[in-house]
């Protein structure tokens, strides 16, 4: 059934009526004005399903903004209440005072940490656009063993190869320089994969072909024509790269204290544990901000990239 | 005319593998390529080597063939314990959470577009905001003050506080619990993407042919139109599912008490960045890739029969 095109697949569906018998045109009107097959005791139970499990996902994000902006004998009243009654901004301010009592100032952490996620996101989009071009729509040997490496890559976790990615940054002397978060970042499989996929779809070969016969090269035809074309795909891209950079440790790799990043200065807060519990929530709070912002930015576009995400067989 | 002929002889010659052209190719994915090598390839190769080794980082590797295997299964208690979590946790979370994706999904894209896009923010909000699964360790903290253990409390579940995070009872189902809530990933946008996907004129031509309800209608019209998202999200969910280890030590300590919820991501986090055994933590890690792609490898078998 799968396999069939639209046009089989209508004409399947018009041979093999399973339902014998004259389609009452009365009721095939009603079903068209409203939508269809949908019972009220379904929406309703759907309706239910949907709520129940938003408050599941919610309740430790609205725990943490609420705890943010509770004052301290909110923080310790007992039993404890899940939304702030007076909010106030002391959390966030201790959190600032505590930054900057460290040796290294805590803008220092924030700028690590942008200039990581945002070289590294940068870089990412562009080496894996180039090569998911190169796959989807040119011909050449090995392409096919690629493409098929790049989908077994997907099916394990990078964290599984921690222990030789060591000795590797360790060999090209590496260590405490951010080229160790950034550059596996350039090549991650997940971000070449998506873009490959909507790249098949959604660009034409005759655009190409066109591009050639204008005497485009091929840089410049990816550059000028194909890349605008795939916007929802590298957005898409971005808001993936980013939140798993923003979001990067790398302790393992970084020991020098002036080069951390924002996960690990806000890690050593928490840390500390239930007596920085208002300082906690609002450095929780302030890591999410900016990823949720790309993310909500950038949503109706990531649908568009990820209905090609499809894999075959 | 000859304009014509042109065109056509590209179309004929559709992106020839002349040198030039492949010299071009080549050139396009070369920066992805010595990265995917030296970043993917190589640490890949470079663990199923050294599990054949003795390497302390500091003397040069010693072949030792399969000791280290030999020790893992059956020298090893703690990594059986290991293999055993991450099988419960990957065999719960992987289809639960792929079943989630989906159904979450599918309801969702029953809601009006603006509707639509607030409660996919809802949903993936635990998968971008980072580190906020360390909030469940206030909620489930050990003293009156953890949010559960007061709730309980006050009501007279319970009269003394519960140690959540280390009693052996409780760890197997909270860490399933934290490992559900942030499983709505990048499957469950594909799965968002493939409902939206599915032209409505497949639903009107099957309503006039019998189907009757919205179940129906998911089995027999919308799920073997969307089998590729489906193969897509259940790579992402089992790689996902086996690969659980920093959550975990976050929240239960590393390691957890009586092992209770130590799985071989701990176990190979320990051997690697503790103990620098490197030669024993890269036979776990190979063990856990092999293990990761075979399943990944069934599960695409199992999927490409749906509908068939």
């Amino acid at each position: 059934m799968a396999r069939m095109s639209k046009k089989e697949k209508e004409l399947h569906l018009l041979l093999n009526p399973k339902k014998v018998g004259p389609v009452d045109p009365a009721k095939l009107k009603a079903t068209k004005v409203k939508r269809l097959n949908r019972s009220t005791g379904g929406d309703v139970l759907i309706a239910v399903i949907l709520g129940v499990f938003g408050l599941f996902m919610l309740f430790p994000i609205v725990f943490a903004v609420s705890n943010a902006f509770k004052p301290l004998d909110e923080l310790w009243y007992f039993p404890p209440r899940l939304i702030v009654r007076n909010p106030t901004m002391k959390n966030f301010i201790d959190l600032f005072n505590l930054m900057s009592e460290s040796w290294v100032p805590f803008s220092k952490y924030i700028f690590n940490t942008l200039l990581v996620a945002v070289t590294g996101t940068f870089g990412h989009v562009i080496i894996a656009s180039l090569a998911a071009f190169a796959i989807s729509k040119h011909k050449f040997r090995g392409q096919k063993v690629m493409f098929q490496m790049i989908v077994l890559s997907l099916m394990f976790s990078g964290a599984v190869t921690g222990v030789p990615t060591f000795l590797i940054f360790s060999r090209l002397g590496m260590m405490n320089n951010f080229l160790v978060l950034i550059l596996p970042a350039f090549t991650s499989s997940l971000g070449l994969y998506l873009m490959k996929q909507f790249m098949d779809q959604m660009i034409n070969e005759s655009v190409l072909e066109a591009a050639k016969i204008d005497g485009s090269n091929e840089f410049n035809t990816f550059w000028k024509i194909v890349m605008p074309m795939v916007k929802p795909a590298w957005l898409t891209l971005i808001v993936l790269s980013f939140q798993g950079l923003w979001n990067t440790g790398g302790t393992v790799y970084i020991q020098k204290e002036s080069l951390k990043t924002l996960n690990y200065a806000l890690g050593q807060i928490l840390a500390a544990g239930v007596t920085r519990q208002g300082a906690a929530a609002a450095a929780a709070v302030i890591m999410m901000i900016l990823p949720v912002l790309v993310f909500v930015f950038s949503q109706s576009k990531i649908v568009e990239t990820m209905s090609s995400s499809g894999m075959k067989d | 005319m000859k304009g014509l002929i042109l065109i056509k002889k590209q179309i004929d010659h559709k992106r020839p593998s002349n040198a030039k052209e492949t010299t071009v190719s080549y050139l396009f994915i070369l920066p992805y390529m010595i990265g995917f090598s030296i970043f993917t390839v190589l640490p890949v190769l470079i663990s199923i080597v050294f599990s054949f080794t003795s390497f302390d980082i500091l003397q040069p590797p010693k072949w030792i063939w399969f000791e280290n295997y030999f020790r893992l299964f059956f020298a090893d208690s703690i990594f059986l314990t290991a293999i055993r979590n991450t099988l419960i946790l990957a065999f719960v979370t992987g289809p639960v959470g792929y079943m989630l994706s989906l159904l979450m999904a599918w309801f969702i894209n029953e809601l009006r577009p603006k509707v639509r896009a607030l409660v996919t923010f809802v949903f993936f909000a635990p998968t971008i905001s980072g580190n906020m699964f360390l909030m469940w360790n206030l909620l489930f903290a050990t003293d009156s003050y953890g949010y559960l253990n007061g709730t309980l409390m006050r009501y007279g579940f319970i009269i003394t506080p519960v140690n959540w995070l280390r009693n052996p009872d409780y760890m197997m189902g909270i860490a399933i619990m934290v490992s559900l809530w942030m499983s709505l990933g990048v499957g469950f946008l594909a799965f968002i993407a493939g409902f939206q996907g599915v032209d409505r004129s497949y639903y009107e031509a099957a309503a006039v042919d019998g189907i009757s309800n919205r179940w129906q209608e998911l089995w027999f019209v919308t799920l073997p139109l969307m089998k590729s998202q489906m193969m897509f999200s259940a790579v992402m969910s089992i790689t996902g599912a086996f690969s659980v280890g920093g959550v975990v030590s976050a929240l239960f300590g590393d390691p957890s008490q009586d092992y209770a919820v130590h799985t071989i991501m701990n176990h190979l986090n320990d051997y690697g960045g503790v103990r620098f055994e490197m030669g024993y933590a890269s036979a776990i890690a190979t063990l856990l890739f092999f293990i990761m792609i075979g399943a990944n490898l069934v599960i695409k078998r199992l999927i490409s029969k749906v509908g068939e």
